[in-house]
Parts: structure tokens; C-alpha cells; sequence
């Protein structure tokens, strides 16, 4: 993933002008709490071949992500989100290992921004 | 604006980000916020206390979105609670799926701030208006109409239904506001108003219409009632009574007199809620609501002040005098009807 664009600008603005800088320093420590939960729902739910909870987890981490500007995480989830519900699991394990490193660095994207 | 008018919303999504930025965007609207992490934990809490929008997430454990719309939608207590349901799931489907099952709206995650207050704020005054109607409606209808309504939910359908139709109308009223001053008028609207549903309500009529100094009111429907013809001919003798206990103290105060005109008729009309879901009164339309009004404006050709239909008077069963006042064609109609007239003070 290209790291100049992990967060798009734009909606980290706006979102931060919207909620206030304090707040969204707080919402984003949630999305750190939650987004490693979710990350180990989708590879537990990949290794069952639990269609419906992978579904459901890579729908959750797209629907935060974007809201974040993670708009380029948010649409790797969103494929996992669509083998989920075409419920084809089988080409789906490098796609998990590619979220989970990408993970990494919008954690750190975001961390920046959130003490910029 | 509207918008700016606080609302208890609750807010549910199974997830925590998402709860935290949709609740801090309403709460800087100047909303009360609680928030539910399930539907099933929405539901319990919508059951114990009030609130007066719900933003709902249809991906939730235990209880999705759809399951809990359906509950709400088909809840009596619950039903006029407006739901905006937020979800990132793609493609009209849901959408469309929503709205059929009873949704106010849907928004699309994550939501634009803007948007969500244009929203929100359409919905709350959507619903402000809704409990005022309601309000009105157990103020100007009788308890009957008032549980019909919600226990039909303002279903739009009608259906034929044999009824006594009452029309009434303050003669000259223009001459007699015109010379008094509008607050003498408003204060004689009312009054004459407050006599004349006392006087319908009593016998099981519903006022259904109110314009100006006319009133329309319906006997049989929508709950279907006994004797409807009978009610509706004592109703009327009622409210001639009533204003002449009014007249006594208009002349007392150096006022002039008010008159009134009844017409009644009976057969089947059509009745039912017209509007749109979102407005609606209960009305009749039909034949009989025709003659009903053409009989009262007849009233002063007769220069007698109660007429009814042949059909109202040969379905009276108990002892209230009638005098046949011929066969009349009637402005507008093109069968002749058989008119009576009731005569006043045949009460004891």
C-alpha cells in the first residue's frame, strides 16, 4: 500500500473538524482497541471457512476505516467483505495477511495525525 | 429552525467507533444521546423510557437492524418512533428494503455530518407534528376514532359503510362577524363549538370536519353503531337546544341571536383515512355526504332548521316527530328526494 495515501486528507479533516481535535484523538484509540479484535475475528472465521462472521468482520473494519480516511484499507476490506458474502474463502488467506500488515501502517498514519 | 430543536435519540450500532462518532455528532446538535450495542439491548431500552428518533445499524449480533424495524414498526407503543437506519452495506436492496418496511429514512456510513442534522432535524419535526396530530385527534374525536386510528395505523384503504351524515352551519355568520369585534367572533366560535361536540359526541357522532362555522359529522362510522339514524336526528335536537340556552345569554348580553341549519342523511358511504401516511384525517365521501350538505343548505329555503333524508326518517325506531315536507330536487342532484323536518323542543 502506498503510504503517501493511507489517510485521505480531506476526510481526516473533516471528520476532526466535525467531532473536535480532542475527540477524535479518543475515537481513535477505540479503533485501535477494536480494529486487532476484529482482524483476529476474520483470520479465526477464515480458518473455520465461517463465511457469515468473515463477512461481518470485514464489513466492520471497512465501515470505521473509511470514516477515518483509511479510504485504501477500507477497500481491501471491502473485497474481503465480498468473498465473504460469494462466500469464496479459498483465495482469501494472502488478502488477510496483506490487511493485517497494511493495518500496521494506518495505525501509524493515524497516530501520527492524531498528535500532529 | 427545526433542526436546532433537541431530540432523546438512541443510538445502535454493534460498533464502538462508530456509536462514539455518530453519538458525538448528535450530541453537538444539541441532542440527548443513549446508545445500545445490539437490537436486542435497543429494544429493552426503547420499552422502558421515551425517545424520539432511532438511528439504527442493520449488521448487529443477536438482533439485526431489519429484525428490530420489525418489532418497532409492528409495535403499537413503539411505531411512530421514526428510524433512520445507518448502515455501509452496498447496493439499493437494503434500502429499498428498509423504506417498504417502515423506515424514515437511510443514511449511508460514515455520515456526513451536514447531512445527518438536515436529516435528523426533518424526521424530529416529522414526528413533532405526528403527536400534535394525535393530540388534536383526542381533543376533536372521540376515544372511539382515537383508538381506531391507532389501532389501524392510518391505514389508507376505505371501505363502504352505512352511516348517518350530519352537516350543520351558523346562518349568516358573515353579517353577525361583521358586526362584533374578532375576538367576540373567536369567542362565539368557540363556544358555539364546545356546545355543538358536546352535543355529537354525546350521541356517538364524530366530528370529522371543521370549516369556518360549518361542521360535518359522521354517526355509524368508523365504528359501526346501532340506531345511527336515531342518534343522529337526537344529536341535532340536542344542539338546536343548546343554542337556545345560548341565545338566552347572547340576549341577556344585548346580543343578537345565532341560528343554525341541519341537514341529515343516511346510506352507505365511503369512509376512510385520506391523506398520505404521514397525514390523515378520517372521512367520508359519497352520495349521502352530498345530500346531507345539500339538505342543510336547504334548511333555508324550508326556513325550518333541521331537514332529513327519507331514508334517516323511515330508519328512526323511537318517538321523535317528523313532519314531510314534500319531495324535493335537490341543487345538484338528479333523483328527487323526500325531505321531513324535525320540529325543535319535542324533547321534554
Amino acid at each position: 500500500m502506498n503510504t503517501q495515501s493511507v489517510i485521505d486528507m480531506p476526510t481526516y479533516e473533516a471528520l476532526k473538524e466535525a467531532m473536535g481535535a480532542d475527540y477524535i484523538v479518543e475515537v481513535i484509540q477505540v479503533y485501535f482497541e477494536e480494529t486487532p479484535q476484529l482482524l483476529s475475528n476474520l483470520r479465526e472465521a477464515l480458518e473455520k471457512q465461517d463465511c457469515e462472521t468473515f463477512r461481518r468482520a470485514a464489513h466492520s473494519i471497512k465501515s470505521t476505516s473509511n470514516s477515518f480516511g483509511a479510504l485504501n484499507f477500507g477497500a481491501e476490506a471491502r473485497e474481503l467483505e465480498m468473498l465473504g458474502r460469494e462466500g469464496k474463502l479459498e483465495g482469501a488467506a494472502s488478502k488477510v495477511n496483506a490487511l493485517e500488515a497494511d493495518y500496521l501502517v494506518v495505525k501509524q498514519a493515524l497516530e501520527q495525525l492524531s498528535h500532529a | 429552525m427545526p433542526s436546532s430543536s433537541p431530540g432523546r435519540l438512541l443510538v445502535v450500532d454493534d460498533n464502538k467507533v462508530n456509536r462514539l462518532l455518530l453519538g458525538r455528532s448528535l450530541e453537538q446538535q444539541g441532542h440527548s444521546i443513549e446508545m445500545a450495542e445490539n437490537g436486542r439491548l435497543a429494544l429493552e431500552m426503547l420499552h422502558s423510557k421515551p425517545f424520539d428518533l432511532v438511528l439504527l445499524d442493520i449488521e448487529m449480533p443477536e438482533m439485526d437492524g431489519y429484525q428490530v424495524l420489525d418489532k418497532v414498526t409492528s409495535d403499537l407503543k413503539l411505531r411512530d418512533i421514526p428510524i433512520i437506519m445507518t448502515s455501509s452495506l452496498e447496493g439499493l436492496d437494503s434500502v429499498v428494503k428498509c423504506i417498504e418496511m417502515g423506515a424514515e429514512d437511510y443514511l449511508i456510513k460514515p455520515v456526513n455530518p451536514v447531512l445527518l442534522k438536515a436529516r435528523i432535524g426533518a424526521s424530529l419535526e416529522k414526528k413533532r407534528l405526528r403527536d400534535q396530530q394525535r393530540e388534536l385527534i383526542k381533543k376533536f374525536a372521540t376515544s372511539e376514532v382515537a383508538t381506531d386510528l391507532e389501532t389501524s395505523g392510518f391505514s389508507l384503504g376505505g371501505k363502504f359503510v352505512e352511516a348517518t351524515v350530519m352537516f350543520s352551519d351558523i346562518r349568516s355568520f358573515t353579517t353577525i362577524a361583521e358586526s362584533q369585534t374578532p375576538a367576540e367572533t373567536i369567542e362565539l366560535l368557540n363556544t358555539y363549538y364546545t356546545l355543538m361536540f358536546e352535543a355529537i359526541s354525546d350521541e356517538g357522532g364524530v366530528v370529522n370536519q371543521m370549516v369556518g362555522d360549518g361542521l360535518m359529522s359522521i354517526f355509524g362510522a368508523p365504528l359501526a353503531q346501532p340506531n345511527h339514524c336515531d342518534h343522529a336526528v337526537e344529536a341535532a335536537l340536542d344542539m338546536m337546544d343548546m343554542i337556545q340556552l345560548l341565545n338566552a345569554d347572547r340576549l341577556a348580553q344585548g346580543k343578537s341571536e345565532i341560528r343554525i341549519g341541519i341537514g341529515i342523511a343516511s346510506g352507505q358511504v365511503i369512509a376512510g383515512y385520506t391523506g398520505t401516511i404521514r397525514r390523515a384525517t378520517y372521512t367520508c365521501v359519497g352520495d349521502t355526504v352530498n345530500l346531507a350538505a345539500r339538505l342543510e343548505s336547504h334548511t333555508k329555503v324550508v326556513g325550518k332548521p333541521i331537514l332529513i333524508d327519507g331514508a334517516t326518517q323511515a330508519a328512526l325506531t323511537g318517538t321523535i316527530k317528523t313532519d314531510p315536507e314534500g319531495i324535493y330536487q335537490l341543487k345538484g342532484k338528479t333523483v328527487e328526494v323526500q325531505v321531513f323536518s324535525v320540529p325543535v323542543n319535542q324533547k321534554g
